[in-house]
């Protein structure tokens, strides 16, 4: 005992410090904590968030006035009825188009790289895979793009490589193609899809190999073990239970190509993206209202967008 | 054992890089038998089983299923099915889904596949759950959906992967005596994986002990609790006296390791004669435990006073206080000389777990 020495309760222990007060009353009342923790967040959300929100809805009931060039802060549906000129429709129909076709190559190109990654690689692999899909979106999206372009260019590496390959003529049919074609690769639909794909992939790759990585080898393997070949044991198992994380994948791919303005600005030709024309409306136009109710299109695309993907049972496993 | 075995293994090993899992494995299993691998984990039950399911494939060696070569068959064609150690049914399918599968694979008719789902839940004792998914379900639940997942594809061959581990006490043993029916009533050769001895030894017709990759005994229950043949089998299968060869031979008189099953020793008189078919040994009572249904003693020998031999005895007129009054006292031991195993030392590679 003499060499332990003697224990004496600690009762001299101050106790009345503020932050030792703070954490009993949070100890006695877990609601207070919990009213702690929330509130910057909720604030933030509630006010910053939620108010620009419903003040962007707000102005898209205003109108411009074209005579006097002022917003008219009276409540109407005319800025929604011009959404409907055959020009805004065209904006949408392109948009959507893209956003689709984005989407949907981004999912097939990502599924058998997350699939890879998530049930064949070795760990080092998978971390090498992991940090080629990461380390893109640690750059500046402005740099990439740019890169983008001069690898597109006329006088850039694609180019070059179709002028070696003998694949010429190819090309110039590609860029002849109605619609989609267009001056060079650089200044085409072609080239905004490119693009596209290369700069959404990862937000398409990460989320799939996220819900891959949950499937249970022994439940692939209990497939195999009732007589599943391959092919039946991925369109019966792996992809409807995968299914999730494409979905995910396809909401931020949709929805970026949906809102970005930049990459059909830079390799697109003149006609606009919604993205190009909310940036136009708001800006050297000045006609907030319309620029308020072209950014509802998007929203109100995705809202249709979930709730289609919940009637395939997107959520189901969530 | 008739016939074409049902599983052959033919000098079957399976290395994972420097791991030998399943080190020269040979093994007959006959057809309608109820035959379990038992082992600690990291023995090469489990990779044994997974060769015969064809998840994995034998580095060397070949695997048979009634007659045949399957070595390089995928399991999609191997006539074998499964029970998982976690269950692996199809979460976004439903009961009834998940036991028809193998059926909509085979494309059997809607009707003839939902007769034969309501059969299976019959058998496992489940009706009126087809339409639940397994997140629904409790674990015993599951287990027996799994089952009859495997079971309604009529396989040659069933196999089960420690497939009572995640359940409580109580439905465990429920389900032993469940299996054993069942497998009665199908006829269905079983091989199953278990790491629980008693399992074992209350299921099977034979019993495969599996250590550090190898098979160190195959034999019936009885055989392998009653006559173990190596050290590891004795200490594994039940709890066992070893003797080492200088500590056997003062009893025994020869050179070879023994084990003595605590519960076949009896305790007797110091100079009590001991009879012509026994042996016996004297010794102080060191300590005794007891424990409800039966007192366990250990008696330090007189021989070689670093040995204490474990004795189990019946509480059958006994109470507490009666044998706590044999501490310290000199004692006698005797056992039947059949009950003294000479254990083989060729293969012992890893001593007593």
């Amino acid at each position: 005992m003499s060499a332990v020495g003697t224990l004496t309760p600690e009762t001299a222990r101050p106790s009345d410090g503020l932050l030792r007060r703070i954490g009993t009353a949070f100890y006695r009342r877990p609601v207070l904590a919990l009213i702690a923790l929330l509130l910057p967040t909720l604030l933030w959300i509630g006010v910053i968030y939620l108010g620009s929100l419903s003040a962007l809805l707000v102005q898209s009931f205003f109108y411009l006035d074209g005579f006097s060039g002022r917003v008219i802060r009276e409540f109407t549906l005319r800025t929604y009825g011009e959404l409907l000129l055959q020009q805004n429709i065209d904006i949408f129909v392109r948009t959507i188009g893209m956003a689709a076709a984005v989407t949907f190559v981004s999912g097939l190109l990502a599924f058998p790289l997350a699939y890879y990654m998530a049930r064949f690689a070795s760990e080092r692999m998978r971390a090498l895979l992991y940090l080629g899909v990461m380390v893109p979106l640690w750059s500046s999206y402005l740099v990439r793009i740019y890169a983008w372009k001069l690898i597109l260019a006329q006088e850039g590496i694609v180019v070059w490589l179709a002028n070696l390959l003998g694949l010429q003529g190819a090309l110039d049919w590609l860029l002849a193609l109605p619609g989609i074609g267009g001056p060079s690769l650089s200044f085409s639909y072609i080239g905004v899809f490119v693009v596209f794909v290369y700069i959404w992939m990862p937000y398409m790759i990460l989320p799939i190999h996220a819900a891959l990585e949950r499937v249970p080898r022994s439940v692939i393997e209990a497939s195999a073990d009732l007589g599943g070949r391959p092919g039946y044991t991925f369109r019966r198992v792996i992809l409807p239970l995968a299914f999730p994380g494409v979905v995910a994948g396809s909401i931020f791919t949709f929805s970026l190509t949906l809102g970005d303005y930049i990459i059909p600005g830079v390799f697109g030709n003149s006609s606009y993206f919604i993205g190009q024309a909310v940036f136009v409306q708001q800006g050297t136009a000045g006609n907030i209202p319309l620029a308020a109710a072209l950014t509802v299109v998007p929203v109100v695309v995705m809202g249709v967008y979930l709730l289609f993907a919940r009637r395939l049972g997107a959520f189901d496993a969530i | 054992m008739n016939g074409v075995p049902a599983v052959r293994l033919a000098q079957v090993s399976r290395h994972f890089g420097a791991v030998k899992a399943v080190d020269a494995v040979s093994l007959d299993v006959a057809d309608g038998e109820f035959f379990s691998m038992l082992g600690p984990s990291g023995s090469g039950k489990t990779t044994c089983l997974r060769l015969i399911a064809g998840f994995e494939r034998p580095t060397t060696g070949q695997i048979l299923l009634h007659g045949r070569d399957v070595s390089a068959t995928p399991p999609y064609d191997r006539d074998v099915n499964t029970v998982f150690q976690d269950y692996a049914l199809f979460p976004h399918m439903t009961v009834g889904e998940n036991i028809a599968y193998g059926l909509m694979i085979r494309k059997v008719p809607k009707r003839e596949r939902e007769q034969r789902v309501g059969e299976m839940l019959t058998l496992v004792r489940l009706p009126d759950i087809e339409g639940r998914k397994p997140a629904q379900l409790s674990g015993g639940q599951r287990q027996r959906v799994a089952l009859a997942r495997a079971l309604i594809n009529r396989p040659s061959l069933l196999l089960l992967d420690e497939p009572l581990g995640a359940l409580d006490l109580k439905l465990r043993q429920q389900m032993q005596v469940e299996l054993k029916t069942i497998q009665k009533q199908v006829g269905i050769t079983f091989i199953f994986v278990t790491h629980d001895q008693e399992e074992a030894l209350t299921m099977s017709d034979r019993i495969a002990v599996f250590n550090l990759g190898r098979i160190e005994q195959v034999g019936t229950p009885a055989d392998v609790y009653e006559r173990p043949t190596t050290a590891f089998v004795a200490g594994f299968v039940g709890t066992s006296n070893m003797l080492a060869p200088s500590a056997a031979r003062p009893i025994a008189g020869h050179d070879a390791p023994l084990s003595i099953r605590p519960e076949k020793i009896r305790i007797v008189d110091a100079d009590a004669p001991i009879p012509p078919d026994c042996q016996g040994a004297v010794g102080v009572v060191r300590d005794v435990m007891y424990l409800g249904m039966y007192t366990r003693y250990l008696v330090t020998l007189d021989t070689d006073r670093t040995v204490d031999l474990a004795v189990v005895q019946q509480n059958l007129d006994t109470s507490s206080a009666d044998v706590q009054r044999v501490k310290g006292q000199r004692v006698g031991l005797i056992w039947r000389r059949d009950d003294a195993r000479i254990l083989r030392t060729d293969l012992d590679r890893s001593g007593v777990p």
